[in-house]
C-alpha cells in the first residue's frame, strides 16, 4: 500500500468537497435555472422521463397517483409541478430518491409538500397529519448522507425534504398503480446509498447515476462510491433487462442523466467501465504510480464520447478515483 | 360560347393533371425487392474483415485504439450474439425490401419501410416532414430517419443511432454520428450511398456505395438468431487486448504484404495519392 502522500491527501480533499457539493446543493447556487424548461419524453403507457437540470425524473402516473423517482433542483420544483400536473391531476403518493446527491433530491421539499401519504386506521385517527406529504423512500445510507452535519457555510437539508421510509436490505417492493415496483439497492457504487428502480409491468428501470450516458459516471469515492460497484450496478441492470430480437428495445433504462436507452446502450457502457477498470488494474498490478497511469491515457479511446477537461468531472478525476479504488484491498 | 369555356376548362384541367403527375414522377418508386449485386468489397461483407484492415476507414487514434483493443472473443458473449448491424452498415449484406406507406385519401408519401434480409431488420424513413426527437430520446440501431427527394435521388438524414460499426473488426462508429444516405435508381440498378459523419471517431465523413439489382421473383427471407452461452466465462467478463498486446492485428499486414501503418487506416488512407505513401512504408514480413 502506497503511504498517503501531500499530493494525494489534497486530491482526497477534493473529492470529498466534491461530493458535498453535490450533497449540499451548492453546486446548484452556481447554475442559472432561469432559462431551464422542463420537459417530457413519454417512456411507455403510464411511465415519463421528465428532462431539464440534474438528474433525470422518472414519473409513474396512473389510478393510485403519482410516484416521482428523484427530483432534481429545489429551484426546479415549481416547474416540475407544473409538468406533472400537465399529466396528471392524481395525488403525489411516492418520491423514491436514488442517491443523497442535490440534483437528484433538492425538489424532495416541494414535491413532497404537494402530495400525500395513504395513511389509516390508529395512524389517522391519532395523528393528524399522519397523511400530509408524500413518502419520501431511499435507502438508509442516502438518509444518512442528508443528516450528515453539512459543509462548513453550507445549510444543512430541512427536515421536510429528507427521507420518510428508509431500507436497508438488498431491496424494497411496492405495488402501486398496477404494478409491481422494485427498489434494489447497489451498493457501493455512485455512492453507497443508490437504488435502482424497476417498474415490472411498464418494463422500465430508472436507474439513477449508477448509469449515465453523458459523461464518466461519477464516483463519489468520499461517499462510498467506486468502480467495482458501478460496473457491478451495470452488470445487475443488463440481467434483469429482457431485450427484444436483435437486442433493440424491450427493457427500456431511463439513466441518471443523459438519454433514455436499452440494453445496448447498457452494454457499451459496461464494457466501456470494464475495459479501463481492467487496463488501469493491468498498470497497478505493473507498479505504476497514479501520474504514470494518467502520461498512459488509460481512457484515450473513450475520451471523445466520455471525457472533459473542465466542470464539475473531468477525466483526471475519472482515472484518479478508478486508480484510487483499484489500489486499495476493497477495490482489488 | 358555352362549349368555347367549357374546352378552354378541359383544357386547362389537363394541364394541370399533367403537371400534378410530372410532379408526382419526379418521385421514382423504389419500392420492391432488391438484391445485392457483391460487385465491389466482398471480403468486407459475408466472408468478414481481416482482423487488423483498417485501411480505407478515416477513424482517428481514439477509434483506432478501440480497434486495437477489440476482441472477437466479444462476439461469442450472449449479449453481443444476436446485436443487429447498424442501418449505415446494414446495406452491405444480401437483400432488402423496399414498400410506401401512402395516405389512402391523397396518395400523399407518408413513409418508405426498409428491411434487410442481414439480421431481419426494418427501418423507417418519414417522408411527411416530421421533426426528429430531441436528442435524449430513445437511440436505436436503425435510427431516426427521415427523407426527401432531391429530383431524382431520394436523400435520408439519420440521426438517433446507436454506437456501431464502421467495419466489424473493433472499428467502432459512435452514438453521436449522423448519416446521410442517397438512394439512386437507374431502371434496375439502385446506388445506395451512405456518407456516415462521426465527430466522435472519424477524421472526415466515411462514404461507402453499394448497388442492388431489382428483382422480380425474389422475396426477402427471415433471419432467426437465438442467444445461447457458448462457454462458462466469469460474469461481467469482457474480453478485449490490453494496449500494445495484440497480436491478431498484424495478420491483415503480414497476409498480403501490406505496411503495418497503411493498414491502420486513418483519412489519408482513403485517397489514390496515399499509394505512394505505401511504397515508401516498410513490408512486413508474409505469413
Amino acid at each position: 500500500m502506497q503511504s498517503l502522500s501531500v499530493s494525494s491527501f489534497c486530491k482526497r480533499g477534493v473529492l470529498l468537497a466534491l461530493g458535498i457539493l453535490l450533497a449540499s446543493g451548492s453546486h446548484a447556487q452556481q447554475q442559472d435555472f432561469s432559462k431551464v424548461k422542463i420537459e417530457a419524453l413519454k417512456v411507455r403507457d403510464n411511465i415519463y422521463m421528465l428532462v431539464g437540470s440534474g438528474g433525470n425524473i422518472t414519473l409513474q402516473i396512473g389510478a393510485d397517483g403519482v410516484l416521482i423517482v428523484d427530483t432534481q433542483y429545489a429551484e426546479l420544483s415549481d416547474r416540475i409541478l407544473a409538468k406533472i400536473r400537465e399529466l396528471s391531476k392524481g395525488p403525489i403518493r411516492y418520491i423514491i430518491d436514488t442517491h443523497h446527491h442535490a440534483d437528484h433530491t433538492g425538489g424532495n421539499a416541494k414535491l413532497r409538500a404537494a402530495g400525500m401519504t395513504v395513511s389509516g386506521g390508529n395512524v389517522g385517527g391519532d395523528i393528524a397529519d399522519a397523511g400530509a406529504g408524500a413518502q419520501i423512500i431511499a435507502h438508509e445510507n442516502a438518509l444518512l448522507h442528508m443528516t450528515a452535519p453539512p459543509a462548513a457555510g453550507q445549510p444543512a437539508i430541512p427536515s421536510a425534504a429528507l427521507p420518510t421510509l428508509t431500507y436497508f436490505t438488498p431491496k424494497k417492493d411496492l405495488w402501486f398503480n398496477g404494478e409491481g415496483i422494485r427498489i434494489m439497492y447497489e451498493p457501493n457504487a455512485h455512492t453507497d446509498g443508490d437504488s435502482i428502480v424497476y417498474f415490472r409491468q411498464s418494463d422500465v428501470i430508472s436507474s439513477g447515476d449508477v448509469y449515465v450516458t453523458n459523461q464518466y459516471p461519477f464516483i463519489d469515492i468520499a461517499n462510498g462510491g467506486s468502480i467495482q460497484g458501478i460496473i457491478a450496478a451495470a452488470n445487475n441492470i443488463i440481467d434483469l433487462i429482457i431485450p427484444v430480437y436483435g437486442q433493440d428495445g424491450g427493457t427500456l433504462v431511463i439513466p441518471g442523466h443523459g438519454r433514455l436507452s436499452d440494453i445496448g446502450d447498457v452494454i457499451n457502457y459496461r464494457e466501456m467501465l470494464t475495459i479501463i477498470r481492467d487496463r488501469i488494474a493491468d498498470m497497478i498490478r505493473k507498479g505504476m504510480t497514479l501520474e504514470q497511469v494518467k502520461a498512459a491515457k488509460p481512457t484515450q479511446d473513450y475520451d471523445p464520447r466520455w471525457g472533459a477537461s473542465s466542470g464539475f468531472w473531468t477525466t483526471t478525476q475519472f482515472v484518479e478515483a478508478v486508480y484510487k479504488n483499484l489500489s486499495t484491498a476493497q477495490g482489488k | 360560347m358555352n362549349s368555347l369555356i367549357r374546352s378552354v376548362l378541359l383544357l386547362a384541367l389537363a394541364a394541370g393533371s399533367c403537371l400534378l403527375s410530372s410532379a408526382a414522377m419526379s418521385e421514382k418508386n423504389l419500392a420492391g425487392v432488391w438484391v445485392g449485386t457483391y460487385s465491389e468489397d466482398w471480403p468486407d461483407r459475408f466472408p468478414g474483415p481481416e482482423l487488423g484492415d483498417y485501411a480505407g476507414l478515416p477513424i482517428n487514434d481514439a477509434d483506432r485504439l478501440r480497434a486495437l483493443s477489440w476482441s472477437a472473443s466479444l462476439i461469442a458473449l450472449p449479449e453481443y450474439q444476436c446485436r443487429v448491424h447498424p442501418s449505415d452498415y446494414a446495406n452491405s449484406f444480401a437483400d432488402i425490401r423496399l414498400w410506401e406507406e401512402r395516405d389512402p385519401i391523397t396518395e400523399k408519401l407518408i413513409a418508405l419501410h426498409l428491411q434487410h434480409f442481414a439480421w431481419q431488420t426494418r427501418r423507417t424513413i418519414w417522408m411527411d416532414g416530421r421533426e426528429h426527437p430531441p436528442e435524449y430520446a430513445q437511440h436505436t440501431s436503425m435510427g431516426f430517419s427521415t427523407g426527401q427527394w432531391d429530383g431524382q435521388v431520394l436523400t435520408i438524414h439519420t440521426t438517433h443511432l446507436k454506437e456501431g460499426w464502421l467495419r466489424r473488426n473493433g472499428a467502432a462508429r459512435s452514438d453521436k454520428a449522423t448519416v446521410t444516405e442517397h438512394f439512386i435508381r437507374h431502371g434496375d440498378i439502385l446506388t445506395w450511398t451512405v456518407v456516415v459523419n462521426d465527430p466522435i471517431y472519424l477524421e472526415e465523413p466515411f462514404i461507402r456505395n453499394r448497388d442492388y439489382r431489382y428483382s422480380v421473383d425474389n422475396q426477402v427471407a427471415n433471419y432467426a438468431c437465438d442467444s445461447v452461452v457458448e462457454m462458462v466465462r466469469a460474469p461481467g467478463y469482457i474480453p478485449h487486448h490490453l494496449p500494445g498486446t495484440n497480436e491478431d492485428v498484424k495478420i491483415f499486414a503480414e497476409t498480403h504484404g501490406i505496411p503495418y501503418k497503411a493498414a491502420m487506416g486513418g483519412a489519408a488512407t482513403m485517397y489514390p495519392e496515399y499509394i505512394k505513401v505505401i511504397r515508401s512504408l516498410p513490408v512486413p514480413s508474409p505469413r
